[in-house]
């Protein structure tokens, strides 16, 4: 039996604590008395049969949707829709979940004899998914089948001749859309919901969108009324998804959801990182001595060797849930699931919020973490991981720990290079950024020419990183980041320090002596439940 | 000249007891206890020690073997991990072109089944005499099997090796393919399969046919694939007909995933259209030539006449 997430309060027999540091730990000793941990959960139980409960899902669909089988017939446009590269973090193991899902519902088409299928990685504004990152979302049988007829592709936010605008909801806010998916008979989005922000209406609202329509959530205004992004029915972000979803079936077009939920076996019961994933005073003599090989290997390893390392690393994250049908219905159960492994309730705020950043983000899958990235991952995502009320006080000071390089992957990222050069150079203000560079940025022609052509993420994608941690930067009083390169922090409007218990002196100016600190254990996924 | 054979015969012959009395005229011989054929003990070939054999056979001389001879590309593991987890025996039924399918798929068949495998060997071919059929024991883990006539002692062997836990890897075509195309499945693994009540994995071997047809003498490297199917379980009151026809119908529909893609394969499965593994109904020429040309290398002209 998993044991569930918990809060440890530090006392002075508590062992260092570990903190992820980009692509390397560090272990931290925190003051006793005043400190606490929050602990993610053990992994769930995985199912015990992923093939048989996916086809089970498809047969017994939830809400108002008849079973899959009952939708397909021979003749009709049938389009498949999945999550991007950006899902799961780090990527898991051969099978991916998308696979055996997408399998699954083709069974079911070939066995109605549907022929006209195309598969679309629904990556929005990200950057287009390489063959092998295609072939290891959707294994090789299906890819061999659809990508050389050019049925199996990237979704381009930035081709006229293939959206299609659905109209307005009441906020105004246009709805425009993949124009194949747009014009199917049907729509089957296939789903991993890591985070509780992962599917419902987001999914085809955001997934498959342009530009022209994204804009009207990826904005400063409503990441700041997202409280958090992670808790849908306090999330503008949310919000906003919704209202388009309806425009889009008011607009005739018929999605069939499919979404999954994974357990939190992020480094594995065995092998060379199984020890990230235990508690410190559980580490055995083994776990101790290959925590040490591996950080003396990695301390004496180049950064990009460093780097290769981490990003070969397979998750061997086990499906916990899947369900399917009808959009809301369908995502009010994952929500759940989701919760069940990475809820942890936590008692009252903090003055002093530490994290420890890990190698990944969404947006570096087999590349480089740049500052901008850092910023969003820790003021972004890590900072909104809570329901209720934020983990940190408004006002408080949240502490990260990360080498943040000044270092950008040029063809992955080159907005960000500009941005982060040009932009942040002149102002940290996300809603002066907003108004003065977002336009620019988001109509270049290179940037454009890069997004649809090459390997990069859009122009605009940078602007969406910052808005993105928003929130977290007008909450927070200060933010430190442990260990990072000065310069590059600096320019992100942060306060570089050299060790935590610096951090911890320079966080006294803003939140006085003996301020609480709790420290975000994570990864493995924790999300706090703030009452 | 006397042959060296005859002048050996004329040695004299050291005396009883130091050598075997003759025996008397008139009287019935004992019955010879079989040393070869069917009947081949093969127990000390699962012992300790021949397994250590084994296993560097199958390691340090099959598998580079098999990489350069064969270069193979291995597609549908993913399809095995469940029973992987499960660790039980299991039963590997392929199609059959070459001698290479053997240490191929030894060599293909991931843990934890690849070192605990026996194969279906025919008793007539591979245990002939003492020293082949030894050898197959020892190299290839081998347990002989009749395929001229229903021999309940075969069947009986492999399903005791299959209870104690031992997977099995069989042909059921009987034999290698005498003219590139499949021929109709016989119904042992499908019998073993029911009896013992373990699944059966289909699997497609293509390509060995290119490296070493049956009737050729040496080898010719060329790529293969081999592709494993989903587990087959036996449904409840099936037959071992009906079981064996099901296996046969898989390895049809993986031979179409590889010479098509598995979109078409299972779009043509389920409307009940998969091209069978025997090849057209049609006369040789024309199943020939269905086969396409697979072999280039044949076509190069030979020199037929001495330079002029």
């Amino acid at each position: 039996m998993p044991r569930p997430g918990f809060v440890l309060d530090v006392d002075r027999s508590t062992p260092p604590i570990l903190f992820h540091h980009g692509e390397g730990f560090r272990l931290e000793k925190l003051p006793p008395d005043r400190s606490r941990v929050v602990y993610p959960a053990e992994p769930l139980e995985p199912l015990e049969d992923p093939e048989g409960a996916i086809r089970h899902a498809l047969e017994n669909p939830v809400g108002d949707s008849p079973p899959l089988r009952a939708l397909l017939r021979p003749g009709m446009k049938l389009t498949i829709a999945f999550d991007d590269v950006s899902l799961p973090l780090p990527p898991m193991r051969r099978p991916d979940v998308r696979q055996r899902v997408i399998e699954a519902v083709l069974d079911l088409a070939a066995e109605a004899g549907v022929d006209d299928v195309h598969i679309i990685a629904a990556l929005a504004l990200h950057r287009r998914m390489t063959e092998a990152e295609l072939r290891h979302a959707v294994g090789d049988r299906v890819y061999d089948a659809f990508a050389p007829h050019g049925l199996l592709y990237n979704h381009d936010a930035e081709d006229p001749d293939n959206l299609a605008f659905l109209g307005t909801t009441p906020h105004g806010e246009e709805v425009e859309i993949n124009k194949r998916a747009a014009e199917s008979d049907l729509l089957v989005y296939v789903n991993i919901n890591l985070v509780s922000m992962d599917g419902g209406h987001k999914s085809t609202a955001t997934g498959l969108a342009s530009y022209r329509s994204l804009r009207h959530h990826h904005n400063v205004r409503t990441m700041r009324h997202s409280t958090s992004f992670m808790d849908r029915h306090s999330s503008e972000l949310h919000s906003s998804n919704w209202r388009m979803g309806k425009v889009i079936r008011d607009a005739g077009v018929k999605i069939f959801q499919i979404e999954t939920t994974l357990n939190n076996d992020t480094f594995g019961a065995t092998g060379p990182l199984s020890v990230l994933q235990k508690r410190e005073w559980e580490w055995t003599a083994r776990d101790r001595a290959a925590f040490l090989a591996m950080k003396a290997g990695l301390d004496r390893l180049p950064l990009p060797a460093r780097r290769r390392i981490f990003h070969s690393w397979r998750a061997p994250y086990g499906l916990t849930s899947v369900q399917a049908g009808e959009v809301e219905a369908v995502h009010e159960i994952t929500t759940e699931n989701v919760y069940r492994q990475q809820l942890v309730e936590v008692e009252g705020q903090t003055d002093i919020l530490t994290m420890g950043l890990p190698y990944i983000c969404p947006y570096n899958v087999n590349s480089i973490m740049n500052p901008i990235l850092v910023m969003c991952l820790g003021l972004g995502y890590f900072f909104n991981m809570y329901r209720g009320r934020p983990l940190v006080r408004e006002g408080g000071v949240v502490i990260m720990s990360h080498p943040t390089t000044w270092e950008f992957h040029p063809v992955h990222h080159p907005s960000y290079i500009d941005f982060f050069e040009q932009v942040l150079a002149e102002t940290t203000d996300p809603v002066e950024i907003e108004a003065r560079y977002e336009k620019q940025f988001a109509e270049d022609e290179w940037y454009r020419h890069l997004y649809r052509t090459s390997y990069a993420y859009h122009g605009v994608h940078p602007f969406y990183m910052w808005y993105w941690g928003c929130h977290g930067l007008a909450h927070a009083g200060k933010v430190i980041v442990v260990g990072g390169d000065r310069r590059a922090v600096r320019r992100l409007g942060f306060t570089p320090a050299s060790t935590l218990q610096d951090a911890l002196e320079m966080a006294e100016d803003v939140v006085g002596r003996d301020a609480t600190i709790t420290h975000l254990h994570n990864p493995p996924l924790v999300m706090a439940d703030v009452k | 000249m006397a042959r060296p054979t005859e002048r050996l015969a004329r040695l004299p012959r050291l005396p009883f007891p130091w050598s075997a009395p003759p025996t008397p005229r008139g009287v019935e011989p004992l019955p010879r206890p079989p040393r070869a054929g069917a009947d081949y003990d093969t127990d000390w070939a699962r012992r300790p020690l021949a397994r250590v054999v084994r296993a560097a056979v199958v390691e340090a001389v099959a598998r580079p073997a098999v990489a350069v001879l064969a270069r193979p590309d291995r597609r549908g593991l993913d399809r095995l991990d469940r029973l992987a987890a499960d660790g039980g025996p299991v039963i590997f039924a392929a199609n059959h072109h070459s001698h290479l399918d053997t240490p191929l798929l030894i060599t293909s068949i991931p843990e934890p089944w690849r070192h605990r495998l026996f194969v279906g060997a025919a008793a007539d071919y591979f245990f002939r005499t003492r020293a082949t059929s030894a050898l197959s024991a020892l190299a290839l883990g081998a347990v002989p099997i009749e395929r001229t006539k229903v021999a309940r002692r075969s069947a009986d062997r492999a399903a005791a090796l299959i209870e104690e836990g031992w997977s099995m890897l069989i042909f059921p075509e009987g034999g290698r393919s005498p003219d590139g195309w499949g021929q109709p499945f016989r119904g042992g693994a499908a019998y073993l399969a029911l009896r013992c009540g373990v699944p059966v994995v289909p699997v497609h071997i293509d390509g060995t046919g290119r490296i070493l047809r049956k009737g050729q003498k040496l080898p010719r490297p060329a790529t293969t694939r081999v592709t494993f199917g989903a587990p087959l379980v036996p449904e409840e009151g099936t037959d071992s007909r009906r079981f064996a026809a099901r296996i046969e119908q898989a390895v049809a529909q993986l031979a179409d995933e590889v010479t098509t893609d598995w979109w078409s394969a299972r779009r043509r499965a389920h409307a009940g259209t998969t091209p069978p593994l025997s090849g057209p109904d049609a006369p040789a020429w024309r199943r020939a030539w269905a086969l396409g040309d697979p072999d280039r290398r044949r076509r190069r002209e030979r020199r037929r006449w001495p330079p002029l």
